[in-house]
């Protein structure tokens, strides 16, 4: 009976399709994309506080170990409110008040052209420096300046290292050096976060008397005059301590934080 | 059908190992070894992964057009992958900054791939299931035996507790360091599916061809 044939449902037509015929195909590739893509962008929306949380957690952790203050029990928010983070601008090395301290994006302002310039000469390997850097004071109970904590970034072997420096009130004594955030290889260049090799930075002196800048990550005994500025190479990754040595010489120079530490020393920013 | 699926299960522990066996998955086994808590998570992760791609895709096995079955898969597993890594960055951000790009492979693991072509798309959704968590099984067998080997001694720990006390920080042991590289799995691998041939002889396969002695003239 063709009648009933014509009357038959949308429904019943598209049920009688093979599985293999273009529209069915068609069909199930979008629905099946279509869920999928729902289900990917509703745990990517609702997971992405909780991953920017543990980012920030997981600075916030390396600032407040790099200048000697973390515990593992603590509070980590608490424990980070006695930092005062401030924007520096590295070209005069002052402090602006462009932009928010607590807000500022380092990472995204060095790739920003407005907010960096190309180096000419670029012994850390990081391609463009950025203007604006966000440098975290530490005060003590008196209100006096204690510590200075600076975010450095250079390559290694296979990666950039980030990391930060904490430097004592002269803006000349290391209090202490960590990184972050790096893929160097496990075991040789990663022993940068050897605890054993980080306590060597403390009490290190970025410049001699005559403020020339003088520390290095190098082999080998230290001469009597770079016994304050020198920190022992990693054994089995010279080209990561190639790169350390570097990246430090490069941000504590002109070309980095130089300019603000001297403002800093004098009292002027 | 409960010894069946018992089977599913136990099978790819030893008998149908993933990776001695079938040698499949061997580049992430080779990368995210170093460590055994790294091991452990990713064995986790693989487990999910291959579990719920087999049993998803075994419940459309019958609605997926074979002209496009093999990206239809790939949709479901990398899906899976992305929820699960994205799960770790939120919940175990410290594991998965180690993890890093691996969890992501996950989407190229064979293991995953074929599972769903050679199991799921032939086998009801509860066995799928089962295969798939067996298979990961395997899979994470392998690693966390891996993992030991190259954790203890390229660093003398078993998940970052010192067992034997390096020299680097004050102890005696001197740690093998190309353990800690990828290559060393290579070696710990292959040592691995000597041994289970030679508990299991008949996992050895047939020589494809066989040399010839030269005949005197």
């Amino acid at each position: 009976m063709p009648e009933q044939d014509e009357n038959q449902g949308f429904l019943a037509r598209w049920k009688a399709l093979p599985v293999d015929s273009v529209p069915k195909t068609i069909f199930v590739a979008a629905a099946l994309c279509l869920f999928c893509s729902m289900v990917v962008a509703f745990a990517a929306v609702n997971l992405r506080p909780l991953q920017e949380a543990n980012k920030l957690n997981d600075k916030r952790i390396n600032i407040l170990q790099v200048a000697g203050l973390y515990d593992a029990g603590e509070d980590i928010e608490e424990a980070f409110a006695a930092f005062e983070p401030r924007v520096v601008d590295l070209r005069s090395g002052t402090f602006t008040d462009e932009f928010d301290a607590t807000q500022f994006d380092d990472r995204a302002a060095a790739s920003d052209p407005e907010l960096s310039r190309a180096l000419d000469e670029d012994p850390a390997g990081i391609g463009r420096q950025t203007n604006f850097a966000t440098v975290y004071l530490l005060n003590d109970e008196a209100g006096n300046l204690d510590k200075i904590i600076l975010p450095i970034h250079g390559y290694g072997l296979w990666s950039t290292l980030y990391g930060f420096i904490a430097l004592e009130d002269d803006g000349n004594q290391i209090y202490g050096l960590q990184f972050y955030d790096h893929a160097e290889t496990p075991g040789l260049g990663a022993e940068v976060d050897n605890p054993a090799w980080k306590a060597q930075w403390r009490a290190k002196e970025l410049r001699d008397d005559s403020g020339a800048l003088k520390i290095t990550v190098s082999k080998g005994l230290p001469s009597p005059d770079m016994e304050n500025h020198q920190v022992d190479a990693l054994a089995g990754a010279t080209l990561t301590s190639v790169g350390v040595d570097n990246l430090v010489r490069f941000w504590m120079g002109e070309n980095g934080f130089a300019p603000f530490l001297e403002n800093l020393k004098a009292g002027d920013v | 059908m409960a010894q069946t699926r018992r089977t599913y299960l136990v099978d790819p522990l030893v008998d149908n190992n993933p990776i001695t066996l079938q040698v499949l998955g061997i580049c992430s086994a080779l990368a995210v070894t170093s460590s055994l808590k790294v091991s452990f998570v990713m064995a986790l992760a693989v487990i999910f992964v291959t579990a719920f791609s087999s049993m998803f895709i075994s419940m459309l096995r019958n609605h997926i057009p074979g002209s496009i079955r093999i990206i239809v898969q790939m949709v479901i597993i990398a899906s899976l992958v992305i929820l699960v890594d994205q799960i770790l960055k939120a919940y175990l951000y410290e594991i998965s900054k180690t993890l890093s790009v691996f969890v992501g492979l996950i989407i190229t693991n064979c293991i995953v791939m074929g599972r769903a072509e050679a199991f799921a798309m032939k086998n009801p959704p509860i066995d799928s299931f089962i295969d798939g968590v067996g298979n990961g099984l395997g899979y994470g067998l392998i690693l966390m035996l891996v993992g030991f080997v190259r954790e203890l001694f390229g660093a003398g720990t078993l998940f970052g507790i010192t067992v034997l006390p390096t020299v680097n920080n004050g102890g005696w042991y001197v740690p093998n360091g190309m353990l800690l590289l990828p290559p060393s799995a290579f070696f710990i691998i292959g040592l691995i599916i000597w041994a289970f041939r030679t508990w299991k002889p008949e996992q050895v396969e047939d020589r494809e061809f066989k040399i010839q002695t030269v005949e005197a003239h």
